[in-house]
């Protein structure tokens, strides 16, 4: 593949603000392990990528996961790998830790805490926003 | 206006696959441009061709279809999770295609808005 086709292919030097949502526990669907598979590929395009974690979507993030019971893949290793992929804007819902009896030291990555109305705000900022 | 649309559910199970549908086939009815819809989760179930809902029901597999004839609009299912579902490129309707990941992301930087349904 020439230069100019990976260019192409891969935005033409674009650089747009994308926000995944992660809503989902870790396990009961598979939202979160396909959403994850987004976020790891669009480290690939160069672009400004964070990621939210709000509802029972804080759950994907907390330590000390055991996935043998129900015969899942642990994915939450993964987490701590973003940081080799440039993507280190993860922000977490206060309010959504709050509510499920959880703090910052339960999570496994270094996140910044944000309330609903904050985190509305740079969902607002953004130019791509998808959930799951 | 450019659009990407992402489709994230499974036909006849959720209403958001008849949204996408809905929506994309009004864009493009008002001069709109669909640069891609893009086919995730069970989402990927949209393009099973051997898909056979009742007569007197809507066939969402051939509707995608359809819509990909007259307009020419990309229809993109994502390997990995067409993959982990049994969906592979001899079950797929005519006018949808296998790829990857990427080219969710390269429609979210190439459309003005990336358009999600789902749950």
């Amino acid at each position: 593949m020439s230069e100019a086709d990976q260019q192409d292919e891969e935005g033409g030097g674009v650089v747009k603000k994308f926000m995944f949502v992660n809503r989902k526990a870790p396990y009961g669907t598979i939202y979160a392990l396909e959403g994850l598979e987004v976020v790891l590929i669009s480290a690939a395009f160069d672009q400004d990528v964070s990621l939210a974690f709000v509802d029972d979507g804080v759950y994907q993030l907390v330590k000390g996961q055991q996935t043998k019971g129900i015969e899942a893949k642990n994915f939450s290793p993964a987490y701590r790998a973003l940081e080799g992929y440039d993507i280190e804007k993860l922000y977490v819902e206060r309010e959504a830790l709050e509510a499920r009896g959880l703090a910052e030291e339960d999570l496994l990555v270094d996140v910044q805490l944000m309330s609903s109305a904050e985190l509305g705000e740079l969902m607002a900022a953004q130019d791509v926003v998808i959930g799951f | 206006m450019k659009f990407g649309i992402l489709v994230n559910e499974g036909p006849y199970t959720h209403e958001a696959s008849d949204s996408a549908y809905l929506f994309t086939r009004a864009a493009l009815e008002k001069g709109h441009q669909i640069y891609r819809v893009f086919f995730y989760h069970d989402g990927v179930n949209n393009a099973n061709k051997y898909t056979e809902p009742p007569q007197d029901d809507r066939h969402i597999v051939n509707r995608w279809t359809k819509l990909a004839e007259q307009y020419e609009v990309d229809l993109v299912v994502c390997v990995a999770a067409a993959l982990r579902r049994g969906i592979k490129d001899e079950l797929l309707a005519p006018g949808f295609r296998i790829s990857g990941l990427g080219q969710l992301v390269e429609a979210g930087i190439q459309g003005e808005r990336l358009v999600v349904f789902g749950d």
